[in-house]
């Protein structure tokens, strides 16, 4: 475990100490959550497909999908917002397809092909979703941007694969890559800073790169 | 979140027999829902059975020329299927006017059917909630209702049954098919699946105790234009104040169900006779039994105005699907 990781999750047990009065915080486990006393913790191995690499863990049940990622596998790229499915700032893609992963146990994706933001692109070889972000301001604090990104190349794949949205008139017309789609489609990624238009135009630049 | 154990079932009958036979025991199909309420302790399982490698998850014609529709089918899968698309164009409507696109990635038919109400009452575990704990009251009846039922509640509960899918599968005589702890299987019929409230709110449906949903069937299809509306406070992501699904013939008769009213889809089959005659005929029957809060009167006069709204779309060229 990093010094990072170590002060992410000191800074989440003090948080949730403040929420909560007295919690007690399971220390060296990368789980800040509160457990009741008298509660056994119950621990299983499982396996995870992340960016490619197989990883072997022993994981409390609880564990979500996000918190794995972040505090057992150190890919803190995905990050915590709402833990509740409502802000997107979680998002991964799971076989293909994105998902919040704050709103699903790390058991349920044994066997599954997880790709995080650090899986899209790295520094040095930016996915094209990633440099059209930079190029167009697609951000400001950047604390929703990797949800951004996994979002906005799934909604360009889910248009791609013809899965309907609500802004189509009709349903047997394939859709486009138009704004109102995209606006629809990205409905589940809440950007405090208002980077709306910055992250339509790149990807805008990107779904006419691949057209 | 509560600690609890988990298996992943290896069939439809096992899966209930592990339910019925374990105290505290839930199953988890998407669990988008259920995790958010167990991450708030609302929902408290000691034991979770994962449902997802019972090869639940296709679509299937029947011979009856519908379709057979996996419990474990996700939202997305469903509301893409070109059948459904073609044949059904309300449910695939109804489907991508819910929730947002990650959502419907994970969710599943059946987890969709089972979701829980979201009257914030029931969320805020600081509150009384006859829900969440039977016999505690209710904070929304004197409460901040604007978002809650109009109709079909209880002294006990106001709630709604937040869902867009299943106003859909209503309008559309669907049937639930599960498989019991013995192995019996059952088809329900949609319309006797979701329960009125009464004095038991806790009570949402009609499965039993370990009853496991294993598809949603559709009879053939039956023509017109489809439409959903979903009047909500914000143009997507959010949850419905009134929604409206319809199916309407060229010669104006059809189907109308309502959502974001009641404890369950709201459909008055005896009131749809009234369509050629206009929104207001319609649901001056479908509301006559009304009771509305001061907060949320206004959803009736927005029920006619969006039934009227569909109305108006399906006689216009290509609108609906």
């Amino acid at each position: 475990m990093g010094i990072d990781d170590r002060l992410e999750i000191s800074r989440r047990g003090v948080l949730a100490a403040g929420a909560a009065g007295a919690v007690v915080v399971q220390s060296g486990l990368g789980h800040a959550a509160p457990v009741p006393s008298g509660e056994k913790s119950v621990f299983v191995p499982l396996s995870l497909d992340v960016n490619g690499t197989t990883h072997d863990l022993r994981l409390d049940t609880r564990t979500t999908l996000l918190d794995a990622l972040r505090d057992h596998l150190h890919l803190t790229g995905t990050k915590k917002g709402c833990d509740h499915g409502q802000c997107g700032a979680c998002t991964v893609i799971v076989n293909g397809e994105r998902i919040n992963s704050c709103l699903s146990l790390a058991l349920q994706h044994q066997g599954d092909k997880i790709t995080t933001i650090e899986g899209l692109g790295a520094p040095d070889k930016l996915h094209p979703m990633q440099a059209a972000f930079i190029e167009h301001d697609g951000f400001q604090c950047g604390y929703c941007t990797p949800g951004q990104i996994c979002s906005a190349v799934s909604v360009l794949e889910e248009i791609r694969r013809g899965v309907p949205s609500h802004a189509q008139d009709d349903l047997l017309t394939a859709p486009q890559a138009t704004n109102t789609e995209m606006r629809e489609r990205m409905s589940g990624n809440i950007c405090r800073c208002g980077a709306y238009s910055n992250i339509l135009e790149a990807m805008a630049q990107v779904a006419g790169e691949r057209a | 979140m509560k600690a609890f154990t988990y298996e992943r079932a290896t069939s439809p009958a096992q899966a209930a027999r592990a339910v019925a036979h374990t105290p505290g025991a839930r199953f988890l199909a998407g669990g988008t829902n259920l995790l958010d309420l167990m991450k708030l302790q609302i929902e408290t399982p000691t034991h979770l059975v994962d449902v997802q490698d019972l090869k639940l998850d296709r679509i299937e014609s029947t011979p009856e020329g519908g379709l057979r529709i996996g419990a474990f089918v996700r939202n997305t899968a469903l509301a893409s299927d070109l059948r459904v698309r073609r044949d059904y164009g309300v449910l695939t409507r109804a489907i991508v006017a819910g929730a947002s696109g990650q959502l419907r990635n994970k969710a599943t038919t059946a987890g969709n059917l089972l979701q829980r109400t979201r009257c914030p009452y029931f969320y805020d575990t600081n509150q009384p909630c006859n829900k969440r704990q039977p016999g505690s009251g209710c904070a929304a009846i004197g409460g901040v209702s604007r978002q809650l039922g109009v109709i079909g509640t209880s002294e006990a509960c106001i709630a709604t049954y937040p869902g867009d899918m299943a106003v859909a599968l209503r309008l559309l005589d669907a049937q639930v098919e599960t498989v019991d702890p013995q192995g019996v299987k059952r088809s329900i019929p949609i319309a006797e699946f979701h329960r009125l409230w009464g004095n038991t709110p806790h009570i949402e449906n009609s499965l039993k105790r370990g009853e496991l949903i294993t598809a949603v069937s559709l009879p053939a299809p039956i023509g017109g234009r489809h439409l959903y509306h979903k009047v909500r406070d914000r143009a997507s992501y959010a949850f419905a104040l009134v929604s409206v699904a319809a199916v309407i013939q060229p010669d104006g008769t059809g189907r109308v169900a309502f959502g974001g009213v009641a404890p369950k889809p709201w459909r008055v089959e005896g009131a749809e006779t009234a369509m050629p005659h206009g929104a207001a005929a319609v649901t001056a029957q479908v509301f006559a039994d009304a009771r509305p809060t001061a907060d949320n009167r206004f959803k009736l006069a927005l029920a006619t105005r969006t039934l009227a709204g569909v109305m108006a779309d399906a006689k216009t060229a290509g609108a609906g699907a």
